[in-house]
């Protein structure tokens, strides 16, 4: 009997040692998207609070289908983070062989790299606003008085040059997070296999295809899930930068759906493509995920 | 020149072209706290002012109505939300982070990967997503600008990430540790307190930097919640600096910098966890 006890204590301890996370999130998160799901089944209007009442089913959903506009977004979106995330992956590889290869002054340098880290995604938006302005910004005022180019290049007001800015001002926000995760990679990785290969004669290049980049993927995969828990916000900075203009050639599905929601109030619609954006990101967070743990089974951590 | 001599050149000069590649990317952080420090008809100038003829204190002054002409924008009260906000919500997430991270290292029970992967998956509903259904909900419960309504949602943000890395870190830690003490006579509680806790300390420290930093630059959701100086944080006061069709750059990036310095100097001092933290807590765990 005590025997039995013991167990089942045993059994309840973690639960009830989780239960406090289990409970935020619930409140906090789970609730919020059923009843978002919910909502997003009615033509909820924040102008006429009755219409929550109103059951329409999937119409708002059937409606997103045949709406281009959010077709745009969300493939749009798509773009912006491929783009995003493989050139941050590049760079932040290429920053961290760098770092990585000088013998002294290291830590300087691993705190100079941090600095784009710290910097609110809101604050970043501002920054590439002031310095992408087609009249004062930096760039411009450079390009000019280095006379490169007479006029002012509309960095923010031309669609395609608009979706480059956003994508910079992005990439320059998170590339250290991969640059850090990728030199703390190199920085764990065994000496002896490096030498070896270097006495069989295999040239850099071949080190480092075959021995150094298998080595750091797995930090590869944390980076990249841990970037995909935040990419949304993006939104922050593509709100203040562009705010989804010019006439829409930057509008991703988080702006899509603050527009909606707030400035339109249609609350309803706005849901619906809140779920289909949540769905989107829950996908692409599983997929880094099971790749993390594919990776970290292959270097044979602990399960 | 001896060989010797001839090494230490290259690595110096190793070093010297990534500093300046380093400084290359920091600039357009640097342009803003330089912009900071500078009158905004120097900043407007046509054609520009490269180097700058005189650095002023007086965007601060302004942006806290001190000056000759008074911007006075409620900074003092934003950074006191900012900091009461995001303070009391990495604290209560890095309790229930130890809680759950020391569940997940030390118990074996029934569907511990799919709660894991569970909780981490709730983390990834973008913001903007999340803020409209926290927003109708919250103005039923009468918590829309509140601290208390931010600090519940940052609660819930921080939780998962906090959990990932404590997790991995009390995993470092061989068990035979613990159960010694057990054997000497320590309850479970007093095992952990003593010798768990001070082991995970810098994994702790790491995930409450995070958790300090993400609640501290939040906006997408800081946005939709807050109303007025009673919960506005630092991110949200930013937009007080634009109007319809201009911005006040002077201003805006004066308080930018007021932003950024604490971010830094916590960053600074716990720098060298950070790295073991997302190390030992990502890939080993």
């Amino acid at each position: 009997m005590i025997r039995f006890f013991r167990t089942r204590q045993a059994a309840l301890t973690p639960l009830l040692l989780l239960s406090p996370a289990i409970l935020t999130m619930l409140f906090v998160v789970a609730i919020p998207v059923v009843f978002s799901f919910y909502t997003s089944l009615t033509p909820y209007r924040l102008t006429r609070p009755e219409t929550i009442e109103t059951f329409i089913g999937f119409r708002n959903y059937v409606r997103l289908f045949g709406d281009d506009k959010f077709w745009e977004a969300f493939a749009r979106t798509i773009l912006f983070l491929a783009i995003a995330l493989n050139v941050e992956f590049l760079l932040g590889l290429g920053i961290a062989l760098l770092i990585n290869k000088v013998t002294w002054g290291q830590r300087t340098l691993r705190t100079i790299m941090m600095f784009p880290m710290m910097f609110s995604p809101i604050l970043v938006g501002f920054q590439f606003k002031f310095i992408f302005n087609d009249n004062i910004g930096i760039l411009n005022n450079a390009l000019q008085s280095l006379g490169l180019t007479d006029q002012a290049i509309p960095w923010l007001v031309d669609g395609r040059l608009a979706m480059f800015s956003i994508i910079f001002a992005e990439v320059w926000m998170s590339t250290s997070v991969f640059a850090i995760l990728l030199l703390a990679g190199l920085f764990a990785m065994p000496k002896d296999p490096l030498e070896a290969a270097k006495v069989d004669g295999c040239n850099p290049w071949q080190v480092f295809r075959h021995i150094t980049l298998p080595f750091i993927m797995p930090f590869a995969f944390i980076a990249m899930t841990i970037r995909s828990l935040d990419v949304a916000r993006a939104y922050d900075i593509v709100s203040v930068m562009t705010g989804g203009g010019p006439a829409g050639r930057t509008e991703l599905l988080w702006t899509l759906i603050s527009r909606v929601g707030y400035d339109n109030a249609r609350m309803g619609q706005a849901n619906a493509m809140a779920f289909i954006s949540t769905l989107l990101s829950v996908a692409f967070t599983y997929y880094f995920f099971t790749k993390l743990v594919a990776a970290r089974r292959y270097m044979g951590g602990a399960e | 020149m001896t060989r010797e001599m001839k090494k230490n050149l290259r690595a110096a000069g190793l070093w010297f072209s990534t500093l300046i590649l380093m400084v290359i990317i920091c600039v357009p952080g640097l342009w803003v706290v330089l912009s900071a420090f500078r009158p905004n008809r120097e900043i407007l100038a046509k054609p520009p002012v490269w180097i700058p003829q005189e650095l002023t204190l007086n965007n601060f002054a302004k942006i806290f109505g001190l000056g000759e002409t008074q911007v006075a924008i409620p900074v003092l009260s934003y950074f006191w939300n900012s900091l009461v906000i995001a303070t009391t919500s990495t604290l209560i997430a890095l309790m229930i982070g130890m809680a759950g991270g020391y569940a997940f290292a030390r118990f074996r029970f029934r569907y511990k990967n799919a709660w894991f992967l569970s909780l981490m998956l709730f983390r990834t509903v973008p913001g903007i997503a999340l803020s409209l259904p926290v927003f109708m909900i919250w103005s039923r419960l009468g918590i829309i600008d509140t601290q208390m309504g931010l600090i519940i949602v940052y609660v819930s943000l921080n939780v998962p990430f906090t959990i990932w890395l404590i997790d991995g870190f009390f995993r470092q830690i061989p068990m035979s540790l613990s159960e010694a003490a057990q054997v000497d006579g320590c309850t479970r509680w007093q095992a952990f307190w003593k010798i768990e806790f001070p082991l995970a300390r810098s994994g702790i420290a790491a995930a409450g930097v995070f958790a300090f930093l993400t609640s501290w630059n939040e906006f997408a959701l800081a946005s939709q919640l807050t109303r007025s100086t009673d919960s506005k944080t630092l991110p949200v006061g930013l937009m007080d600096f634009t109007a319809q069709f201009t911005i006040d750059w002077a201003g805006m990036c004066a308080m930018a910098v007021i932003i950024i310095v604490p971010a830094l100097i916590l960053t600074f001092l716990v720098q060298k966890h950070l790295i073991a933290g997302l190390t030992f807590g990502g890939v080993k765990g």
